[in-house]
């Protein structure tokens, strides 16, 4: 098929055909969408496991979907499906032959604790040590499958389910994963390997030992109390992210392939972005400029001046270190530009969906431009006095959006920006 | 996905390998060891992790590749072997010091988890084990024992950190998961941006660490592991019940367009001509025998009549091993297929497992010298005349099966 429709630099357009959507506040589009644009949270405190003694006892856990599933794969899975299957349903595709391939940001996965202490009991008498799980492994019978615990395992599995072409890609770029997942469906549509792509970011990895691992790196907040008020990017007091679950699916093809068949055409995916940050494993280079690239490189990439992005879902986490980053970059950037941009953080609502936030976040861009709302940044009651930006405090506002970029920032020097534009 | 054919200026080359494993460092060193007439074998470690034989990473002197005791100390050996691989590829490519090429080259990793320390979980154990409720006595004991630093050196996707930190690599970082497949979809994807004009240079690769019983486990898990002779090759293995040999290892390779080399006056050791993957259940034989053949087709060419190089990167994983048997008869109705068991003499590197072949096939083309036999048991060891394409493959121990076509550069 010759493509008839390019972009500033000749390469096909993409299209977002299909989204869909799991949050604290719910499955789906309209449950989601309400929620947020209502200034609604999904934090609360924490039930799925005991919390005594860590000072961190909220999060944004989906606890709602049927059945407890056993393992962060299996959770993460579930709702990969639910969003993956909503996204597809909207294009219009059949749901069990997706024409393309599939690019996932999924959690590292690994042996839960539940599994450790079950091998544990099941080892064999005199060994000692972490020697006693191995030997718990020889005798022991799995009650779960393998596929579990293999770091392919949730790709696989929503691979089969969509039918999806060729191998599926499951990648981490950490907190910028959903994001990525985009990049790679971008550019695989872009260079003519595929017409289209699922990209999907998902995240269910919420348990003791995740929460304490990002509790001892001080990333969490610890205002437990009243748990939808503890993040709130942006704001001086403010004292880092609440971990949260979620997954957002997105439906990208060749303008040409969604036209040829008809497909509505929700938003353009107009620019991606990337640069690597070598300075610190968990902090960004002081003066910003890793940050500055990516957003340099989004707004080449669309072919786009500072002048043309009417709204920013920001990374906003709610930590110290990234909203002050995230501002002084889109400042240096942006300029006097900045000053006539919203800029707000889903993350006041839905908490950080980690691995899934870029894909979530991506899907709340184009409601956003569709729906010509644009969701608050709640809880936004002490400005940072060095933070001076339209951060549309408390309250969703009405407003003609046709151009948003998204950012995605993360541990290791991760930093994605992606745009997308009204058809 | 296999590639369409492309304007040879937007060939993928091999510009700098970093190469590291039971038998040192260096892929020309590597190379020597492995071709001469008696090639060399990694010792293997058989009392440490008993009854399971790995194979150890040689000693490294990691000063040389991340001079930093600190950078060192946040990191685990996975990561340090994956820094220090990914180091001397830049070093080979003379690239390590130019900021400029530094600043746009594309980093892709193919990568599992960091180690866990398994002190802190058998104290963890200790603490829970008898405990009415398990699940909340977890807390304490995990508060007491986890680290700041373990979790950052367990992190998947901070290998890639770290290159970026130690050796300023910051054009692009992506990490890919997901066991063996994920090495060959790293260099598929470098492979395809590269012939499409989406970048001119990367760096790809991955690393193992085969002393950690948090693998072992993990493998053990699935009944995967080898616990007879420790001499054993990957088909020997197979014939019997089967059975996987950690080794570690290091791989990654410099990759940039033939006209971006070519400006900057770099040699090429070869080229990577494409990378096929697919992956799906192995329950079924007519779905098998569709992917296989699929892969097949990826290695049709120019010069069908002349032998054909194929670097296996066989587990020794049953149902994985016996399936590349099959694939390995029915080319060779086809081709003169040449197999060389490297996963028999290195041992298996899940993630890395596809890089450190197509490292090893890249240094063969260059030196324009096969390896003998690796393996008295390799199906179809023939011809002696050194090959001008090397098919790398890599049957994922539980999913996924690829296929690297590296080929001389000229």
């Amino acid at each position: 098929m010759t493509s008839s429709h390019r972009d500033h630099l000749g390469r096909p357009v993409i299209a977002v055909t299909g989204l869909g959507v799991v949050t604290s506040l719910g499955t789906g589009k309209d449950d989601n969408w309400k929620a947020l644009t209502a200034g609604q949270s999904g934090i609360h405190a924490i039930t799925r496991f005991a919390t005594e003694g860590l000072g961190t006892r909220i999060a944004g856990t989906v606890d709602f979907l049927n059945g407890t599933p056993e393992t962060a794969a299996d959770l993460s899975y579930n709702m990969a499906e639910l969003a993956a299957g909503e996204a597809i349903g909207e294009a219009g595709l059949p749901r069990e032959q997706f024409p393309g391939p599939l690019f996932m940001a999924v959690p590292p996965v690994e042996l839960e604790w539940p599994q450790r202490l079950a091998l544990d009991a099941a080892a064999a008498e005199g060994v000692e040590g972490i020697d006693r799980l191995i030997s718990g492994a020889k005798a022991h019978n799995r009650t779960w499958p393998y596929d579990r615990f293999v770091f392919a395992g949730v790709a696989e599995r929503t691979a089969e389910t969509f039918g999806t072409q060729g191998a599926p890609i499951s990648l981490s770029t950490a907190c910028a994963s959903g994001a990525t997942a985009v990049q790679l469906g971008v550019e695989a549509i872009r260079r003519g390997d595929c017409e289209a792509a699922l990209c999907i970011g998902t995240d269910g990895s919420i348990n003791t030992e995740s929460l304490i691992r990002f509790s001892l790196l001080s990333a969490l907040s610890t205002k437990n109390d009243p748990p939808e008020q503890a993040t709130k990017p942006f704001s001086k007091n403010r004292d880092g992210f609440v971990m949260a679950e979620g997954a957002g699916a997105l439906v990208l093809e060749s303008l040409d392939h969604a036209l040829a068949r008809g497909a509505d055409v929700l938003a353009i995916l107009a620019g991606i972005g990337e640069q690597a940050d070598d300075f610190h494993r968990t902090r960004s280079k002081p003066d910003g400029s890793a940050v500055i690239g990516a957003i340099r490189n989004v707004l080449d990439d669309a072919g786009l001046g500072t002048d043309a992005i009417d709204y920013v879902n920001a990374h906003g986490t709610s930590t110290p270190e990234n909203d002050k980053m995230e501002h002084l970059a889109l400042d240096h950037v942006f300029g006097d530009d900045l000053a006539k941009m919203a800029v707000s953080s889903n993350k006041s609502m839905i908490g950080h969906t980690l691995t899934a936030a870029g894909a979530v976040e991506a899907v709340f861009s184009v409601l956003t431009m569709r729906s010509g709302r644009i969701p608050p940044t709640i809880n936004y009651t002490e400005p940072d006095p060095d933070i001076v930006m339209d951060v549309v405090p408390n309250q969703a506002r009405d407003a003609d959006v046709t151009s948003v970029m998204s950012n995605s920032f993360g541990f290791g020097g991760q930093n994605v920006c992606l745009i997308m534009t009204a058809p | 996905m296999t590639s369409a054919p492309v304007d040879s200026d937007r060939d993928a080359l091999i510009t700098g390998i970093g190469l590291i494993s039971g038998l040192g460092e260096g892929a020309r060193q590597t190379h020597a060891l492995l071709a001469g007439p008696e090639p060399a074998r990694p010792p293997v470690e058989e009392d440490k992790f008993a009854p399971y034989p790995v194979i150890a990473m040689a000693e490294l002197d990691l000063s040389t590749q991340i001079p930093r005791r600190g950078d060192q100390r946040q990191m685990g050996p996975w990561q340090r072997f994956g820094v220090y691989a990914a180091g001397l590829a830049l070093d080979d490519a003379g690239i390590k010091d130019d900021e400029e090429l530094l600043g746009r080259t594309n980093l892709i990793v193919a990568a599992g988890g960091g180690e866990r320390d398994p002190e802190a979980d058998a104290l963890v154990l200790d603490a829970t084990r008898e405990s009415e409720d398990p699940a909340a006595a977890l807390v304490e004991p995990l508060l007491t024992n986890l680290r700041p630093t373990l979790f950052l050196s367990q992190l998947s996707n901070l290998l890639a950190g770290n290159i970026s930190i130690v050796h300023h690599v910051t054009g692009s970082s992506r990490t890919f998961m997901g066991e063996e497949l994920s090495g060959a979809m790293a260099l598929q994807v470098a492979v395809r941006r590269i012939q499409s004009g989406q970048g001119d240079l990367f760096l790809v690769g991955g690393a193992y660490n085969a002393e950690r019983e948090d693998m072992l486990l993990f493998y053990e898990l699935g009944h995967y592991l080898w616990q007879g002779n420790p001499a054993a090759g990957v088909w020997q293995r197979a014939e019997q019940s089967g059975g996987i040999i950690c080794g570690s290892m290091g791989g990654f390779v410099v990759i940039e367009s033939r006209a971006h080399a070519a400006a900057r006056g770099a040699k090429a050791y070869a080229r990577l001509e494409s990378v096929a993957t697919d992956t799906g259940p192995r329950e079924d034989e007519a779905a098998v025998g569709a992917r296989l053949e699929r892969l097949a087709a990826a290695l049709d060419g120019d010069g069908d009549d002349k032998p054909l190089g194929y670097l296996c990167g066989a587990s020794g994983a049953k149902q994985a091993t016996d399936m590349e048997r099959a694939f390995i008869d029915s080319l060779s109705k086809k081709h003169d297929v040449v197999v060389r068991t490297f996963g028999s003499v290195l041992g298996h590197g899940l993630e890395a497992q596809m890089p450190v072949g197509v490292a090893l096939a890249a240094a063969a083309l260059d030196q324009k010298r096969y390896y003998p036999p690796f393996d008295p048991s390799d199906p179809a060891t023939a011809s002696d005349t050194p090959p001008d394409r090397i098919a790398v493959t890599s049957f994922g121990h539980w999913r996924g099966e690829a296929v690297a076509v590296v080929a001389r550069a000229d």
